[in-house]
């Protein structure tokens, strides 16, 4: 009971001053800021009790002055190395989707709400060794970026997050752990060298492959980088210095199924591996593209926000 | 925790601008021992210096080891070469600014770097050694200020170095309160914990336990202070102060010695003329403390001697404080054993014949003691004898070649030489050394005796009335007692400089100087167990222990800490204007029931405000646009923030 009572989250909440994940913008109270001396600190205290042995030896009184005015200068400094640190602001932004063996990019804004600034605060991703060095100059919000790798596709979990600082003297070590709520989507690794994309299959409702469809042209929309270069409205750029792509609508367009049972000899995550490449060189082609998956099925579409939702899909499916 | 850590101080080499800083650091707490140590080592030391800055400028490769430890080799040899021992007091501080260049030869990491700066606090720690006097003090102030901005440089790489020395200034500034605690509080012990080297003190002047001729006259030529004594009221006239030092009996023909002294009870003399003071005794590594005579009260713990000297237990070796009374006019206490008379007769056989013939001419034609006196005295005022800072060298026959041949002298001549007579003449005599006059200081009065007031005179034992003071140098050169040595001495010997009476206006501006550091000898320097009980019983604290002094120092670091740590966190604690306007918009919604859900952000809870209250809509999302475009984005202008805690002041809700 003893050893459950230890492990569970109310101790560990008592302990660490927090329960995790925490939500929304954290603030690293001074309770929740340890402290230690570092080896440099312990060096330090050897040499002020010499020089207090000294001092009382040599009954030298300015040598009291100078070890007790060094004596001084530790005590503050342990006092500013945990004021470089506590009541730091922290928040998480969003983190882009990404692929599995990609590195996940954490936002972290830490929010330096004092009149002083902070200098050579680490942060570090406990799990991953994921670790940048940053100054906060006063009254700023500063944004770290940690590029945790991610192996698995799911839902990717930011785990404890450990701030230090040693700053100003190095003679202490001062750090907190925050566990913030942040999580970032791992789409499945997409598997390269790919099969082109299916024949039609007009049983199942997909479409005609064969054209673009550039009769059918129904406006402008912003360039992006995927387009393919012959879209691009040169005239338009030509007069605007703004680079815009022609959009064709309609059933000019080709439309593809994209189908989990097409792969029946794969196992699931490379299915999936391979849908999500399918989903990545259709929509880079132009494609009007569908998804079908087991519990699952998205209309044929293109864009930004379809891709992202197959991908989710393909990246949340629960598949055995 | 496979990735490296970014703030391990092994992990990061130090960046040139920290090393600079470094190295000034060291040229600050090296340059005064630079004036001690032989130029050899200056010049090596300096040289290593700028091999390393030259390294780091260039990017060059810093030497191997094993050239680094054939220099050190080698240079510790010329050490040991130079002051025959490694352990002395000397040689360990010269070794000390040695390792300080060696270290810089191998210096690559943050670690490296914060051990040399912490060899910088050592450096100036031995620096004290010498002198702690106030510009030693203030170089060292800014030498530590310029170590710990160099620390703080170390942990900060990327910040100006303009922030870091404002850190550090800060950090300085902050430590001063919890140092004054400590030193006030911490309990001084009396004494060395153990044995120091044997060349702890050999830089101590002062008067000897023993006077042959020229040793005194070459103490003389020294500026240094020997003490100060402030008197209350007025102090005594310059021909009254004879500042009595050792007592000197035994005579080899050429020096005078102390010989075995006796502890005696004090009994303290009546008589008139009482002057109470205080005197800050100089270290000069000896026993005897320095009275005017003749002391009336002894200071605590002091002893007395049979011949009238004041002495410690222990030897002098920091500068000392005590007060005392003396009478100018004591009753004269008539009684002396018969072995101290037997003492003050003796002379060695068959030196210095003429000087006894005229002894014995004094005798014969004498009926007593008091009339061979006096003899002696007009011999002395009538035979011009001359009075000198640079004594012809004397031979065996000191006495007879000072009276008869060289005919010109310093004090102890003319000491060794009356008291030499006496004997001869049957009249027991004595020298007497130590300090005659001294300067009063203009500024605060306080009479300062130099080494260059160092005097030997001559004491008699009269029959009725006992041991009486005879300066046969004041019969023979009158000025010496009433003017100074200055004037008394010769034109063109070496008087010391600022006793030139051509220099008032220089003399002026030494006054203020040594007001000054006068008291910062008695309130920083003199803090020893003594003013530390006076301060503990003037705050109200009766018998101090180092238990309570620990207890009281404990307790209030303790609360000094618990103040800088709430004063640094209290700056925060209050919200910013973004903030407080933020939280005022809650509370105002919270009043008519729209409380925010924990969770909720900024804009969910405003789109849900808009929605439950459609009549401030547009003041709501208009105000949570503000707070999200200044809290999140970058848009924190002061115009902006203005405009929120407007409009959170207008929002009306029902």
């Amino acid at each position: 009971m003893i050893r459950a009572l230890l492990a569970g989250p109310r101790l560990r909440s008592w302990f660490y001053g927090y329960g995790a994940p925490e939500r929304g913008s954290v603030v690293l109270g001074h309770r929740r800021v340890y402290i230690l001396p570092t080896r440099l600190g312990w060096l330090y205290a050897a040499t002020l009790g010499i020089l207090l042995v000294g001092s009382i030896n040599y009954a030298l009184q300015l040598g009291f002055a100078l070890t007790f005015l060094l004596a001084g200068l530790g005590l503050v400094a342990m006092v500013h190395t945990t004021r470089n640190l506590a009541r730091l602001a922290v928040s998480t932004g969003r983190a882009e989707p990404v692929f599995a063996g990609e590195a996940a990019q954490f936002r972290l804004y830490l929010d330096n709400r004092a009149r002083y600034d902070r200098p050579a605060l680490l942060v570090r991703h406990q799990r991953s060794g994921a670790q940048l060095v940053l100054d906060l100059p006063a009254r700023r919000v500063g944004e770290a970026v940690l590029a945790v790798p991610t192996s698995r596709r799911g839902w990717f979990a930011l785990t404890r997050v450990m701030f230090e600082t040693r700053f100003p003297l190095g003679l202490f070590r001062a750090w907190s752990y925050v566990e913030p709520e942040a999580r970032c989507l791992v789409y499945p690794a997409p598997e390269r060298a790919p099969l082109p994309a299916p024949a039609p299959d007009t049983a199942a409702g997909s479409a005609r492959t064969h054209t673009q469809g550039n009769d059918d042209f129904s406006g402008l929309r912003a360039y992006q980088p995927q387009d393919p270069p012959r879209h691009v409205a040169w005239k338009a750029v030509a007069r605007t210095d703004e680079m815009l792509t022609k959009q064709f609508s309609g059933a000019a367009g080709a439309e593809l199924w994209l189908d989990w049972a097409q792969l029946p000899t794969l196992d699931v995550e490379r299915r999936l591996s391979r849908l999500a490449a399918w989903v990545l060189d259709a929509e880079q082609a132009g494609l009007r593209y569908g998804l079908r998956l087991p519990g699952a099925e998205f209309a044929p579409d293109r864009g930004e926000a379809h891709r992202g939702a197959c991908l989710q899909a393909l990246a949340l499916h629960e598949g055995a | 925790m496979s990735a490296a850590h970014p703030l391990a101080p092994e992990q990061r080499a130090v960046a040139s601008r920290d090393l600079g800083w470094l190295l000034l650091a060291l040229l600050l707490v090296a340059a005064p021992h630079a004036l001690r140590m032989p130029w050899w080592l200056t010049l090596l030391v300096l040289t290593l210096y700028a091999w390393r800055a030259q390294v780091a400028v260039a990017r060059a490769i810093l030497p191997s080891r094993w050239l680094v430890l054939a220099i050190a080799a080698l240079a510790i040899g010329a050490v040991y070469l130079e002051y025959r021992t490694l352990f002395g007091r000397t040689s360990g501080i010269v070794l000390l600014v040695l390792f300080s260049g060696l270290k810089l030869m191998e210096l690559r990491t943050h670690r490296d770097a914060a051990v040399a700066a912490f060899l910088c606090y050592f450096l100036v720690m031995t620096n004290l050694l010498y002198t702690q006097s106030i510009p030693t003090t203030l170089l060292m102030g800014t030498a530590l200020l310029a170590v710990t901005a160099t620390l703080v440089g170390l942990s900060a790489p990327q910040r100006p170095m303009r922030a870091n020395l404002r850190t550090a200034g800060l950090l300085l500034a902050h430590a001063a309160p919890a140092a004054l605690v400590l030193f006030l509080l911490f309990p001084r012990v009396q004494g060395p914990l153990w044995g120091l080297p044997q060349d702890a003190y050999a830089a101590m002047t002062g008067l000897s336990d023993n006077m042959s001729p020229g040793n005194i006259s070459q103490l003389a030529q020294s500026d240094a202070i020997a003490f100060r004594a402030e008197f209350e009221g007025e102090p005594p006239s310059p021909r009254e102060r004879y500042w009595r030092g050792p007592v000197l009996w035994d005579f080899d023909g050429r020096t005078w010695r102390m010989g075995p002294g006796w502890i005696a009870p004090f009994e303290p003399p009546q008589g008139v003329g009482r002057y109470e003071y205080v005197v800050t005794l100089e270290a000069h590594n000896r026993a005897w403390l320095f009275a005017l005579e003749s002391a009336a009260s002894l200071p605590p713990r002091a002893r007395y001697t049979n011949d009238g000297m004041v002495v410690s237990a222990t030897p002098i070796r920091t500068r000392m404080r005590y007060a005392l009374a003396s009478l100018a006019e004591p009753q004269q206490d008539t009684r002396a054993s018969g072995s101290s008379i037997r003492r003050a007769l003796d002379l060695p056989p068959g030196a210095n014949p003429r000087a006894r013939a005229l002894a014995q001419q004094w005798r014969q034609g004498a009926q007593d003691e008091t009339q061979v006196l006096m003899r002696a005295i007009a011999f002395f005022r009538d035979s011009r004898l001359g009075y000198t800072l640079e004594p012809p060298l004397l031979g065996r026959e000191s006495v007879d070649e000072f009276l008869f041949d060289a005919r010109e002298g310093f004090c102890e001549h003319f000491s060794s030489a009356f008291v030499f007579l006496m004997r001869a003449a049957g009249v027991p005599a004595r020298v007497v050394t130590g300090y005659q006059g001294g300067e009063v200081n203009s500024v605060d009065r306080i009479i300062t005796v130099r080494q260059s007031d160092a005097h030997a005179w001559a004491e008699v034992h009269l029959g009725g009335r006992g041991w009486v003071r005879v300066d046969p140098t004041a019969a023979a050169v009158p000025g010496r007692v009433d003017l100074g040595l200055s004037r008394a001495a010769r034109q063109g010997d070496p008087v010391p400089l600022l006793m030139r009476p051509q220099l008032e206006w220089l003399r002026g501006m030494r006054s203020n100087w040594e007001a000054l550091a006068h008291r910062w000898n008695v309130w920083v320097l003199g803090y020893g167990v003594e003013r530390q009980r006076d301060l503990m019983t003037s705050l109200g604290m009766r018998d101090v222990d180092w238990r309570k002094l620990t207890a009281a120092m404990a307790s209030i670091l303790g609360v000094f800490t618990l103040v800088l740590l709430a004063w640094s966190l209290r700056r925060l604690a209050r919200p910013d204007p973004v903030q407080r306007a933020w939280q005022a918009f809650c509370r105002k919604l919270g009043g008519s029931g729209m409380a925010r859900a924990p969770a909720e952000g900024p804009r969910d809870f405003s789109e849900r405000a808009a929605r439950q209250l459609p009549a401030a809509a547009a003041a709501i999302h208009a105000i949570a646009a503000l707070y999200i475009g200044a809290r999140y984005g970058r848009d924190a202008a002061r115009e902006r923030v203005a405009e929120l805690e407007r409009r959170v002041r207008e929002l009306r809700v029902a």
